[in-house]
């Protein structure tokens, strides 16, 4: 079971990685934000552990598994390279632990590695001494890589740093990021798993082992820039149909006419109420008036 | 009350988009160019000047710039009658004039000819040269003694020479010479007879002469000899059948004659004739009848030909001086000007060849103290009116100004360092005071009395033309957008400029007339040659609460030097006066300078200086200044992006340097992070960060559906675009698959890439701008074979889930906590991308007080003008449906390419020629941002990117206002006595 299985493990980022390439359309972002079939997680004690295959993984699997004819002529082999840091303490860079991951050549020539796995070592006495020293005085903890896998002999190197208090935990925390251009690494970024505090407190970890967690990271393509040439083609046979406005109502339309009409109205017709009212309040005292005279008439 | 009715609401709304898509479009009317605008049109400094010939009548010269500019002046007062400004991949060698009609150029190392009409600059043709090798190419109009009806343009380059007509352009005669490694050094016409002398070196011994029919081309002679002790190159015709050469140890000279087929020469060590030399000497070109011109470091030596055997000193002056070409103003007599330094003065001299001891004049003239040494003196001659010769001169100065001399005056100056500006930064204007104006009134009594006095007789019409001219420049000076104080709205300001040679200048943003100018001493060339090149130019000082009463000050930083670790220098100056308050030279160089947002005690504010050791020196040099800043020393981070290792470096600043501990004001650095580009792959194209000065008003953006998105406003976001090497070239160059560009968003503190995006199929020359929380750039795209702008706006997922609006009030929220780098960031990313029509010149985008204005980009078209896009055509947001709520928001339906709306030219009709920068300056009213371009021309002018909100505009009617008011208040009056009257007749019934 474990042969097919691994091999089985190997064509998914390959068969993820052809059907990136061909189909440009295709955009997928998942590959790039949560870059889960090639980031493996690894507690990192001295002895390298299995590594813990995330469940999206066993799904994706079952998909993967009818390409197995197409990952047929890609041939692909290990590389290894080391992990440097500097704890500050004057000895310059040492070996702190090391990447494996395997080489993919792809159909057009390309390489890029795929299921990175990394061991941590342990940290020497000494190395614990100077890692208090450097939480002390709030100093850089510094790791470097080399810029490219394949070429080791090339001096040139990327650096990152943090601040040696960002890292510890209850044990040593910390959060690898590895930018990658084929067998290129343009850029490693170390930081913690969380967030870090600031100020910054002093907190020494209760247990001196590294809990390592690595991301590989390639380039997103950008979207292709929208054209509406053929919409606007199609717009233009169909000249004839003009979009209707919707039908407003009667009051959308009408409202600034109606109010002031409204008010006009009121107003006249309070005016109104208000000349009987008066009239008849005129009228009204000499009709009394007039009263007792017609009373007398009639008599 | 009732709340208003949700319909009402929508109608409002409504209402609001509309005024809102209403205001899409800002533009001014005819009747409103040059209110708030100005244009000024330069040329640069002057390389080569022709005057027309006196027959023609005209007066004018015809010059040739560093800046690529063919212009036409008049002389009298030194306006362009015309202008033409070459792209800079074609620079113009040389410049002749021919039939007395034709401005005759050669361009681009030899390989094109072009003539320009005379009159109107209009390009008559057009003719390319097959140039073999980079050589330095000649141009020579043949003069015809005889009248002809065309005149033949001889163009050499490296081992061929080519006869042009000058009428139509046609090539009529092409002559290629054996000789291996021949460069044509001289082409010398014979008087008499249609012969053409053709000098060239051939190695560094060889001389060679050719006579050439200068009808045909056919060679009628030649000859050659080897000189012992080499040739430099340098080569000047003595007199018509004399070669002076220099050798290659530039110390001793050859005297070459050539009569008939023979060549004779004679070899003079320098020394033997001039005393005390020291160094090297250079032949200065174009003297002749026997006379020629030395130059040592520190002198300029006339000598006199005697002969084969010798040379005779005539007359030596001390540098810095310049001495003009020969001008012949008779037959056989020619005349030069020699111009030098006398104290503040200069003078200047002509002479007569043919009389070397008399001097036709010598006369001093006053000029200005901040325009440097002589550089180059043109010398033109004039009938005057007593019929006898007059002279005039346009001389070159070092801050590249041009000035015109006759009679012992100034006719005219052109401040032609403005054509290329290196830096410019924004200053404010004093406070005005009281008590200024009635002081300045009382100084100037009769001035004052004389104004009013003219205003007068202007408005009883009895003012004189010049008069009204003076009334007019009266009420410009007087007018409120030309004082010198600081004004309300902050419109007012002085731009701060400085130029390619060094020179400070302060303009007004008024009318843009120059208020102060100082050419830095330390700027300025020294004795031994060596070239200074001005850098930077920031704020020092901004007097706030205590220092109030002192004035502003700037910094320039420059280097002493042409390459990068050379020593740099500091200067000093007061921003009203443009006095230099301090200078200093560094004993280090300078790689990158930092200004800090920290100050000291006495408000100056501190600059990190890094040198090409990556050690960190601290300015200002007080305990003040160091203690406030080792405060925040470890809060400070650098970045420095490396274009020839293709990668960029973040650095901290640790304790002191290594190399001289005394020293505390200097840091050492320590490497944090890096990124190394694969050079095979991608090569930095742009870096570009967000302006210092920027403000930002929200940190959220709430969208149609009530949900918040909180901007990732970084101050240390950089944006750097990398492209594939293949494709570095021009566009076309590489195919689409070969090309590619990647765009990283870099945090510069822990390098981390926050987002990265490839562009397949795009290449550059890359344009971005960066502001809040977006970048924007432009960039080709080789598939749609169309240029593209993209967009990318970053949000902090990480403050998402902190939504609740009672915790924003009541001030619970955590967006006051301190946010720290090291903190992994969450961030979200939208991009899009649009085709644009344009290709970019420079981008920029507009800055206000505050922030909360809607911002423009502006981008400098390839027609040389600036176009202003509103920020919101490029929301990455936009989509081809937008809802009713997005509509209401004010997203625009998506569609694939940029609008180009006419009226948003923030230039309208003008150009802003050879156009390198924009700068938008906040203003201190909000909705107003100041703008200013720069190139060969200036531009200036303000913009209100979503009107002028905050102010009643300049058409508004004031009267109608108080009208209505004193109307509403006489019928309060009426109708309240009517309704007392009616009120006192109820009662009385």
């Amino acid at each position: 079971m474990a042969a097919p299985r691994r091999s089985l493990l190997l064509l998914l980022p390959l068969f993820l990685l052809l059907s990136l390439s061909l189909s440009t359309a295709f955009q997928s972002d998942e590959l790039l934000l949560h870059d889960d079939d090639e980031f493996e997680g690894v507690r990192a004690s001295s002895t390298p552990s299995q590594p813990l295959s995330p469940p999206l993984v066993a799904s994706t699997r079952r998909r993967s598994a009818d390409a197995t004819q197409a990952s047929g002529a890609s041939e692909s082999n290990t590389v290894q390279f080391t992990l440097e840091h500097d704890l500050g303490s004057g000895v310059g860079f040492v070996p702190a632990g090391s990447f494996s991951a395997r080489l993919k050549s792809s159909a057009h020539g390309s390489q890029t590695l795929t299921k990175l796995r990394f061991t941590r070592n342990e940290l020497m006495e000494d190395e614990k001494d100077a890692f208090k020293q450097l939480l002390n005085e709030d100093g850089f903890y510094t790791v470097r890589l080399p810029s490219n896998v394949l070429d080791p002999t090339r001096k040139d190197y990327v650096y990152s740093s943090i601040k040696a208090r960002c890292i510890p935990r209850d044990s040593l925390d910390e959060h690898i990021v590895i930018h990658m251009d084929g067998v290129n690494i343009l850029a490693v970024n170390y930081g913690s798993v969380g967030g870090c505090q600031y100020p910054r407190p002093m907190k020494v970890p209760s247990k001196w082992t590294f809990n390592s967690y690595t991301v590989l990271k390639t380039a997103e393509q950008a979207p292709r820039t929208p054209s509406f040439v053929e919409q606007l083609i199609e717009a233009d046979s169909g000249l004839g149909e003009v979009m209707k406005p919707p039908e407003k109502t009667f009051w959308a339309k009408y409202w600034m006419y109606i109010i002031p009409l409204g008010l006009i109205v009121m107003n006249a017709v309070t005016a109104a109420a208000n000349i009987p009212e008066e009239q008849a309040g005129g009228q009204g005292q000499p009709a009394a008036q007039r009263a007792p005279i017609a009373a007398p008439r009639r008599r | 009350m009732a709340p208003p009715p949700r319909r009402l609401l929508l109608a409002l709304f409504g209402f609001l988009t509309a005024a809102v898509l209403a205001t899409l479009v800002a533009a001014v009317y005819e009747d409103q160019v040059g209110l708030a605008d100005w244009h000024q049109k330069y040329i640069g400094k002057v390389k080569q000047a022709v005057y027309h010939s006196q027959k023609s009548g005209r007066r004018r010269v015809v010059v040739l710039t560093e800046e690529n500019v063919i212009a036409s002046l008049d002389l009298r007062s030194g306006d362009i009658f015309w202008r033409h400004v070459i792209e800079k991949n074609d620079p113009i060698d040389q410049l002749s004039l021919s039939l007395g009609k034709y401005v005759v150029t050669l361009s681009s190392g030899g390989s094109i000819l072009r003539a320009w009409n005379l009159p109107d600059g209009q390009m008559i043709w057009e003719t390319n040269i097959q140039t073999s090798t980079a050589s330095k190419s000649l141009l020579h109009v043949l003069s015809s003694n005889k009248v002809a009806k065309d005149n033949l343009v001889l163009v050499s380059t490296g081992r061929s020479i080519y006869a042009v007509s000058s009428i139509d352009g046609v090539i009529s005669w092409r002559k290629d010479f054996t000789l291996d490694d021949l460069e044509i050094k001289q082409v010398i016409q014979s008087p008499e007879n249609d012969i053409v002398s053709v000098v060239g070196v051939a190695g560094s011994s060889k001389l060679a002469l050719y006579q050439l029919n200068a009808k045909s081309g056919e060679i009628v002679k030649d000859a050659q000899e080897s000189l012992p002790g080499g040739l430099c190159g340098e080569t000047v015709l003595g007199s018509h059948d004399v070669l002076i050469a220099l050798d290659q140890t530039r110390s001793a000279i050859f005297v070459i004659e050539f009569k008939g087929l023979s060549l004779s020469y004679n070899k003079v060590r320098v020394s033997n004739f001039v005393q005390d030399l020291s160094g090297t000497v250079k032949l200065l070109p174009l003297m002749s009848n026997g006379i020629i011109a030395l130059q040592s470091s520190c002198t300029v030596y006339l000598l006199k030909l005697k002969g084969m055997d010798g040379l005779e000193v005539i007359h030596s002056f001390d540098r810095p001086a310049a001495v003009s070409d020969a001008l012949a103003i008779t037959e056989k007599d020619e005349a030069f000007a020699v111009v030098q330094h006398v104290g503040s003065q200069i003078e200047f001299i002509v002479k007569v060849t043919s009389d070397l001891s008399n001097e036709v004049i010598r006369e001093k003239v006053d000029i200005d103290q901040h325009r440097g040494s002589v550089q180059k003196v043109f010398l033109n001659n004039y009938v005057r009116t007593d019929k006898s010769h007059g002279f005039r001169a346009l001389i070159v100065m070092e801050d590249h100004s041009i000035l015109l001399v006759q009679q012992g005056a100034v006719v005219w100056s052109r401040e032609d360092g403005l054509a290329s500006i290196v830096d410019v930064m924004a200053s404010e204007l004093p406070v005005e005071k009281e008590g200024v104006s009635v002081a300045n009134v009382e100084h100037n009594l009769f001035e004052w009395l004389k104004g009013h006095m003219l205003k007068l007789k202007g408005t009883l019409m009895l003012a004189s033309a010049d008069e009204l001219a003076a009334i007019q420049s009266l009420r410009l000076r007087s007018s409120e957008k030309n004082k010198m104080t600081r004004d309300h709205n902050g419109f007012r300001k002085l731009l701060i400029i400085l130029t390619k040679a060094g020179k400070v200048m302060a303009l007004h943003t008024g009318d843009g007339r120059i208020i102060w100018s100082n050419f830095l001493p330390f700027l300025r060339a020294s004795k031994s040659g060596e070239i200074s090149s001005a850098l930077r130019i920031y704020q020092w000082q901004v007097p706030h609460h205590r220092v109030m009463r002192e004035n502003p000050s700037i910094l320039v930083v420059g280097r002493s030097g042409g390459d990068s670790v050379s020593p740099g220098v500091l200067s000093i100056l007061d921003s009203y006066s443009g006095e230099e308050l301090n200078s200093q030279r560094f004993d280090h160089s300078v790689a990158q300078i930092i200004p800090l947002i920290l100050k000291d005690s006495s408000e100056q504010r501190l600059h990190l200086i890094v040198d090409s050791n990556s050690l960190a020196h601290l300015y200002p040099r007080s305990p003040d200044a160091l203690k406030s800043f080792i405060h925040e020393r470890s809060n400070l981070y650098f970045y420095s992006v490396d274009i020839q290792e293709n990668a960029i470096r973040g650095y901290s600043l640790q304790k002191s340097c290594d190399l001289n501990l005394e020293d505390e004001y200097c840091f050492s650095t320590k490497e944090l992070w890096s990124i190394v580009f694969p050079s095979d792959a991608e090569r930095i194209a742009i870096s570009e960060t967000r302006k210092l000065n920027e403000v930002v008003h929200t940190q959220a953006k709430i969208s149609a559906d009530q949900d918040v998105m909180y901007k990732y406003v970084s101050k240390n976001l950089v944006f750097v675009a990398t492209v594939s090497p293949k494709a570095a070239g021009e566009i076309g160059s590489a195919a689409p698959e070969e090309a590619s560009l990647v765009a990283y968003l870099i945090d510069a503190v822990t390098g981390r890439i926050l987002h990265r995006v490839t562009h397949h199929g795009a290449q550059g020359p890359v344009h971005a701008v960066v502001s809040e929380n977006w970048v924007v750039y432009h960039y080709f795209n080789l598939r749609a074979h169309r240029f593209e702008i993209a967009v990318i706006e970053i949000y902090d997922q990480s403050r998402a889930d902190n939504k609740d609006v009672m915790k924003l009030i009541l001030g619970k929220h955590n967006l006051s906590a301190p946010i720290t780098s090291y903190s992994r960031p969450d961030v979200t990313v939208k991009s899009q991308s649009y085709f644009f029509t344009h290709s970019v010149k420079a981008m920029a985008v507009t800055q206000t007080a505050k922030g909360i204005t809607s911002k423009q980009l502006l981008i400098g078209t390839i027609g040389d003008q600036v176009l202003a896009l509103d920020k919101r055509f490029l929301d990455p947001r936009r989509s081809l449906n937008p809802t009713q709520q997005e509509k209401e928001e004010g997203i625009i339906p998506l569609t694939d390419s940029l609008p180009i709306i006419p009226q948003s030219y923030v230039t309208h009709s003008l150009q802003v020629e050879a156009l390198r920068g924009i700068v938008a300056i906040p203003a201190k009213l909000e909705s107003t941002t100041l703008v200013f371009t720069y190139g060969v021309d200036l531009f200036y002018t303000r913009l209100a990117p979503s009107r002028t909100y905050d102010s009643l505009t300049d058409e508004f009617s004031y009267a109608l206002l108080l009208i209505t008011i004193a109307a509403l208040v006489a019928a309060l009056v009426v109708t309240w006595v009517w309704s007392e009257k009616k009120e006192l007749r109820d009662k009385w019934r």
